[in-house]
């Protein structure tokens, strides 16, 4: 038998966490729940989640000092998964609620979902429910990532008004249409996943996703 | 095209799950829990909890509710039925429900809605408006399952609640609630009208038919269910295909059974 997956999920007081451990342990993995900066820095894999505003959350990590800990984690390579705005705030920077740094760690910024369709509509903001996901321009990047457990077109559940937009396309994994808008699903570099989808809301599918990460 | 959401709604008054006419006659169905696993295997979009004696405080009965619940459900699930306070949605938040809904404590105190869009975004609230009809041809909010006048104008009440920054809307017809006759169609219409925010149209649901119209004739973002799913009259893939046949777009997912 495969030794049981071990898993560390950043508790910084931002977001639906006992969801996110909860679909965690359903997969089979040991969940450690912290906010021990030694224990990020030394985790087998890390989930940093996170929902409210990008610069609530930066400011979040930055105070209970865990940001060095998140960057000497990235560096070692181990697997990395960002959920929501803890995807978003892997990017350089975010224009919400005024101009905030991000981690900087895929180059480009996070961006308002256009609140108008191009024939003048409006769209409804934030993007509430199941949408389905496609693979982005570099469609062999879906069979290496944790995305290969679902097909494309497989619908998950958004909550958000903001979107990533990388700046480097190969940065770029996954893209959804909301009624006429592109944003941005899920981005991956290195051993980096960013999801701005709630895998831990998304049925079967999410939790097929997050099966696939611990593996 | 949007997707129509088919959200599984239970009604609780703990530890049981029970289902009434126009919010009356509670009978008890059975476990909750139970209840709510059957409906997410079934491939529910989302889940709706209403604790019917707003006893979120008596033993903490709902809370423990929802909380089993989050071991083995993994779609968003709202959770309503005596919410007073921000800290009392911080609470059922943190036990793992995504978006609290209010009624009660929001027509006292319309400030609240506000108040807890702006700690936990709006995309947490959802304003649950329980609407009579009148002899005006206009409906009247109702507070405590359907028995207490307001004296609000209920379209009125949505409109005002979507501007203090609720996210979506649960529009329960009172009249039509547990009769299986259908959706009131003018009701969520007239609502739909007036709001740009999601609508969840609920009470009275008899028939798949019934679905595609409050769809088609009411504007409905999505559908709560419960009489039709508790008493096994149809299961949620029965609904979503008969939706599907009807030109309806719904979620697919295939590994749903």
């Amino acid at each position: 038998m495969a030794p049981q997956p071990k898993v560390t999920v950043v508790q910084y007081g931002m977001g639906n966490v006992l969801s996110v451990c909860r679909a965690l342990e359903h997969c089979g993995a040991q969940v450690e729940l912290t906010t021990d900066p030694a224990a990020v820095a030394a985790a087998e894999r890390l989930v940093l989640p996170g929902v409210g505003a990008f610069g609530d959350c930066m400011a979040a990590l930055a105070g209970r000092r865990l940001i060095d800990p998140i960057r000497e984690f990235v560096a070692t390579g181990r697997p990395f998964l960002g959920i929501c705005v803890g995807m978003q705030i892997l990017m350089d920077a975010s224009e919400e609620f005024g101009d905030h740094a991000g981690l900087g760690f895929i180059p480009g910024r996070v961006r308002q979902i256009e609140t108008h369709s191009s024939t003048g509509a409006a769209r409804k903001i934030p993007h509430i429910g199941w949408t389905s996901i496609e693979p982005a321009s570099r469609k062999h990047a879906w069979a290496r990532s944790p995305l290969s457990a679902v097909d494309p077109g497989t619908p998950f559940y958004f909550v958000h008004s903001f979107t990533a937009a990388p700046s480097d396309s190969t940065d770029l994994l996954a893209c959804a249409d909301y009624a006429g808008a592109e944003v941005v699903a899920a981005v991956q570099r290195d051993n980096i996943t960013g999801m701005q989808f709630h895998p831990e809301k998304s049925g079967p599918a999410g939790l097929a996703v997050m099966g696939a990460f611990l593996s | 095209m949007r997707t129509i959401r088919l959200i599984a709604r239970l009604d609780v008054k703990a530890p049981n799950l029970i289902k009434g006419i126009h919010l009356e006659g509670l009978r008890v169905i059975g476990d909750p829990n139970m209840f709510a696993r059957r409906y997410y295997d079934q491939g529910a979009d989302e889940l709706l909890y209403m604790d019917v004696v707003a006893s979120l405080y008596d033993r903490n009965s709902l809370l423990d509710i929802v909380e089993r619940t989050t071991q083995e459900v993994f779609v968003p699930m709202t959770v309503g039925g005596g919410v007073r306070s921000v800290e009392d949605a911080g609470k059922l938040l943190a036990s793992g429900a995504d978006k609290v809904s209010l009624n009660t404590a929001a027509i006292k105190r319309p400030v609240l809605i506000s108040e807890i869009a702006r700690r936990f975004g709006s995309q947490a609230v959802v304003l649950s408006i329980e609407a009579k009809r009148q002899t005006s041809g206009r409906w009247e909010a109702f507070t405590d399952n359907g028995r207490e006048r307001t004296g609000l104008d209920a379209v009125e009440w949505a409109k005002r609640g979507a501007e203090l920054g609720a996210g979506e809307l649960l529009i329960t017809s009172v009249d039509q609630e547990g009769t299986r006759k259908g959706f009131d169609i003018p009701l969520m219409k007239a609502v739909t009208d007036v709001v740009s925010i999601p609508v969840i149209a609920s009470g009275g649901m008899g028939q798949i038919s019934h679905a595609v119209d409050v769809v088609n004739n009411g504007h409905a973002d999505a559908i709560a269910i419960a009489d039709m799913l508790h008493y096994d009259r149809a299961t949620i893939n029965s609904i979503r295909r008969g939706l599907l046949d009807a030109g309806i777009s719904v979620r697919l997912d295939t590994r749903a059974a």
